[in-house]
């Protein structure tokens, strides 16, 4: 074609359903909680909001590099109970060498992170290297991870020294300029998971693999290495998660994440992220996120619904969204 | 025209929009039963728009068509299906996982109760398959086949309904001759069976073979009908394009002394044995034989895409076996034969897909937007690659401006050796043409290229020296004067000299 057109600018897109939709939801929502209740958009509640989103925001960034290229990942709820249960314990065992302080913090916090790492690495492993299809290997870690965390509690909670606790505590309830810890870090992963989907090679070759594995091959991509690579970048996520999450109860159990892996799935669908891969926006998962948050904030202020009624309103959320991003493709 | 009383499926003035893009123009056509109606037009004509109207899968914006002189419209494809309308996609329609006799029968199994009847399903599709001289077993998976194989699947599965109409998009793309012949006559049966046809190629001299009347689109206009007979393979070139077409095929560059390339002994495990060759600075090398010869299987082994025993050189270092990565830093690029399968990413835009090979090139941290724009901005223009709307994603191009975009995508890594499998499928004869210029510019400016095709004149016409292979072994070599089809046939199936040279 002549070059007239090719350098013309290209033209714009119209705004669609597909790209609207989880961002008319989030405002529809926060429309409605502000009429039905004035605290709704009080400082306090919505800083509660925030920081209660971003344990199941921060996993969620992963999951969406996860599924983008075309895996899944079910393991992350009792994976965040394992490395929970695993950080509180070796803190706990530090106490007598490095006292309480920073320096256990921070050793606590490298141990969480590395034992999310060898979690991510060996769903990595056995998915992209021994050939396991992704949904059965995290079925397996889903069910393994969740049975050593309450053996490890002995059927009970695992504790984090009292002193230690008091000592840890800010990092969930503090925070910079009236922002809380938790919200700050959340925002951090997820404009960096943004940027990394977007405009890094990284972020290609997960949608290249997503949308046809034997394309991204022929292509000279190191299709082995980028999936193993968001497996173990969620791994990562889900140690950051976890250190954000102790400090706020200084315990962990058999039944801490229970249903994550399933929240952080739905979040990543509402955003607008493709199932079955090729196509991931960390942006939209955001929104997923505290659209689920948000829902159950409202039924729990305004007592119209039972809150109860939480997970039907949100899998209806779910399937809504998936059949709105389908009604925006055939409308192309 | 009499046919127009007689026709069995025609369409007046049809136009049909993609977005605010225009791509047919009014177009009147009409099948007559016993009659191969051939469609031809360079690529992004609108072909392929045209007969998928035809055949019910896509709606026209305006006009009408006619079935049995009454109007019609079909809400989907399956209605059409169920009025006789059947119609072979220029990409595959296959269910990869599925086996050939399931594809075969897909959406209309044959039953034994409540239970599918394997056994009736197996029998029948066998003797479909051996209609088409195509020996594979029915119980076999599509995904473990090769491309002609799959081609032959999908014409058996089309040649199992009992068309009343016959839509055939390029489905002699991926066959050899051997196959198009035996295709050629089972359509010349269903001719005689009275069957509506619509066929189109770029081979020009199929539809010399085949064609009773031809239709030529240009940019979505129709241009005109007439009789095939009397109509040359150079008038319906001028015709497609709009112009006089020179030689076809460039001068043969002379390639330079230094190797850049020594495969020794190589071997990919049940598909080829023990393969050596060399390829020169500057060589445009040939590769010939039948389909199942093992060429693209020896190419990919070399390239580190199947696992390969043996040794690979390039440009006098050894290559690290198994890894695309580390042959592409080498300097050495596969294009696949399989473009819709391997080649694109049908579903990105077209950005996207021309840089994934090379994208190291726009920065290793942060993708550099603004110079892969610039570099589809070049793509288009060096490939003139035709595109409505550069945001399109790659599969809404026409056929040969994916195969152009594929090679743009493959020339951005700035390989040395280029291995390019099937260069030509589906392209029209202009572009052939512009292929051809391309390879041989190549070859000139020190790069060196090997052709893999299944069209014996390109390699006769491209290839200084050309190599032949056989039941997955090289079979022998024939350079300058010594090639011809002849020697390459008798050289594929096993007979005549070890090596010829003149
Ligand atoms: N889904 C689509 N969206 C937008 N444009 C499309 C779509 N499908 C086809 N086109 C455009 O319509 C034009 C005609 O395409 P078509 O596939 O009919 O060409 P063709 O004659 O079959 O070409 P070829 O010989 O390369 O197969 C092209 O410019 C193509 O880019
Ligand atoms: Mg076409």
């Amino acid at each position: 074609m002549s070059d007239t057109t090719a350098s013309a600018a290209p033209p714009r897109r119209r705004l669609n359903l597909h790209v609207l939709g989880p961002v008319l939801a989030l405002v529809a929502l926060i429309v409605l909680g502000a009429s039905l209740n004035a605290n709704f958009l009080g400082y306090g509640n919505v800083t509660n909001v925030l920081a209660r989103s971003a344990f199941i925001g921060i996993i969620a960034v992963g999951m969406t590099f996860v599924i983008t290229a075309g895996g899944i990942d079910l393991s992350v709820g009792s994976m965040a109970a394992f490395v929970a249960g695993v950080m509180i314990m070796a803190m706990n065992a530090m106490i007598p060498t490095l006292g309480v302080g920073v320096p256990l913090i921070l050793a606590g916090m490298c141990v969480a992170l590395l034992a999310g790492l060898a979690a991510g690495l060996l769903n990595g492993f056995l998915i992209s290297k021994v050939g396991i299809e992704a949904f059965i290997v995290t079925l397996g870690s889903m069910g393994i991870y969740r049975s050593l965390v309450t053996w490890l509690a002995d059927g009970g909670t695992l504790s984090l020294d009292f002193a230690a606790r008091g000592f840890y505590r800010p990092v969930y309830y503090d925070g910079l300029l009236g922002v809380s810890w938790p919200i700050i870090v959340f925002a951090i992963v997820a404009v960096l998971g943004e940027l990394t989907m977007r405009h890094t090679p990284f972020g290609r070759h997960c949608a290249a693999l997503g949308a046809n594995e034997q394309v991204a091959k022929y292509s000279a991509v190191k299709v082995d290495r980028v999936r193993m690579g968001t497996y173990v970048l969620l791994g990562m996520l889900v140690g950051l998660a976890t250190i954000m999450y102790v400090p706020r109860l200084g315990s962990a159990s058999g039944s801490t994440g229970t249903l994550w892996e399933l929240e952080a799935i739905a979040a990543v669908i509402i955003g607008g992220t493709v199932l079955k891969g090729g196509f991931g926006r960390v942006w939209g998962t955001v929104v997923g996120v505290l659209i689920l948050s948000l829902i159950d904030n409202i039924l729990n202020l305004a007592s119209i619904v039972s809150p109860y009624l939480n997970g039907a309103i949100q899998g209806v959320i779910v399937i809504l969204a998936v059949v709105l991003q389908r009604e925006g493709k055939s409308a192309d | 025209m009499g046919a127009a009383v007689t026709a069995i499926l025609s369409a007046q003035q049809i136009i049909r929009r993609f977005g605010p893009i225009q791509v047919l123009h009014g177009v009147d056509f009409d099948l007559v039963p016993g009659q191969v109606h051939a469609l031809i037009g360079e690529n992004g004509a609108g072909k392929s728009t045209m007969m998928k109207i035809l055949g019910g899968y896509l709606a026209p914006s305006e006009g009408q068509l006619f079935l049995d002189g009454q109007p019609v419209q079909f809400s989907d494809q399956k209605q059409a299906e169920a009025q006789g309308l059947l119609m072979i996609h220029q990409e595959f329609n296959l269910a990869l996982q599925l086996t050939v006799e399931e594809n075969i029968f897909l959406g209309r199994e044959r039953m034994r109760g409540p239970f599918l009847d394997h056994k009736a399903m197996q029998d029948e599709a066998r003797a479909l398959l051996v209609r088409l001289n195509c020996h594979v077993d029915p119980r076999s998976r599509i995904r473990d086949l090769s491309v002609p194989n799959r081609q032959m699947v999908e014409i058996a599965r089309a040649l199992g309904r009992n068309a009343r109409v016959l839509i055939m998009d390029e489905p002699t793309a991926v066959l050899t001759n051997r196959e198009t012949d035996i295709l050629l006559e089972q359509i010349d049966r269903l001719r005689e069976s009275g069957t509506a046809i619509l066929y189109t190629s770029h081979k020009l001299d199929e539809i010399r073979r085949i064609a009773d009347r031809v239709t030529v689109l240009r940019d979505g206009r129709h241009i005109l009908t007439r009789d095939a007979a009397g109509f040359t393979e150079d008038a319906m070139a001028t015709a497609m394009v709009g112009r006089e077409l020179s030689d076809l095929f460039p001068a043969k560059p002379v390639p330079q002394d230094e190797v850049v390339l020594k495969v020794e002994n190589l071997s990919v495990p049940g598909r080829v044995r023990d393969a050596s060759f060399t390829l020169r600075r500057g060589e445009v090398l040939g590769f010939a034989g039948l389909v199942g010869a093992g060429r693209t299987e020896l190419m990919e082994g070399i390239v580190g895409l199947r696992p390969a025993s043996g040794k690979v050189a390039v440009l006098g270092k050894p290559l690290k076996p198994g890894s695309v990565l580390a042959a592409r830093e080498a300097g050495l690029v596969y294009l696949t034969e399989d473009r819709k399968d391997k080649g694109l990413l049908l579903g990105k835009n077209l950005t996207e897909n021309l840089t994934l090979l090379a994208l190291d090139r726009f920065g290793t941290v942060r993708i550099d937007k603004s110079a892969e724009d610039a570099a589809l901005t070049t793509a288009i223009h060096d490939f003139d690659i035709r595109v409505n709307d550069r945001a399109m994603a790659a599969g809404s191009l026409s056929g040969g401006n994916q195969q152009k975009l594929l090679l743009a995508k493959t020339m951005l890594a700035e390989p040395e050796i280029v291995i390019i499998d099937e260069p030509t499928r589906g392209i029209d004869i202009g572009t052939k043409q512009q292929i051809y210029d391309f390879i041989a510019a190549l070859a000139a400016r020190g790069k060196s290229v090997i052709v893999v095709s299944s069209e014996l004149p390109e390699v006769i016409g491209l290839a200084a020296r050309v190599i032949v292979m056989g039941r997955g072994h090289i079979a022998g070599e024939l350079s300058g004067t010594a090639i011809s089809e002849d020697a390459i046939l008798r050289l594929a199936m096993g007979v005549g000299a070890e090596r010829e040279t003149a």
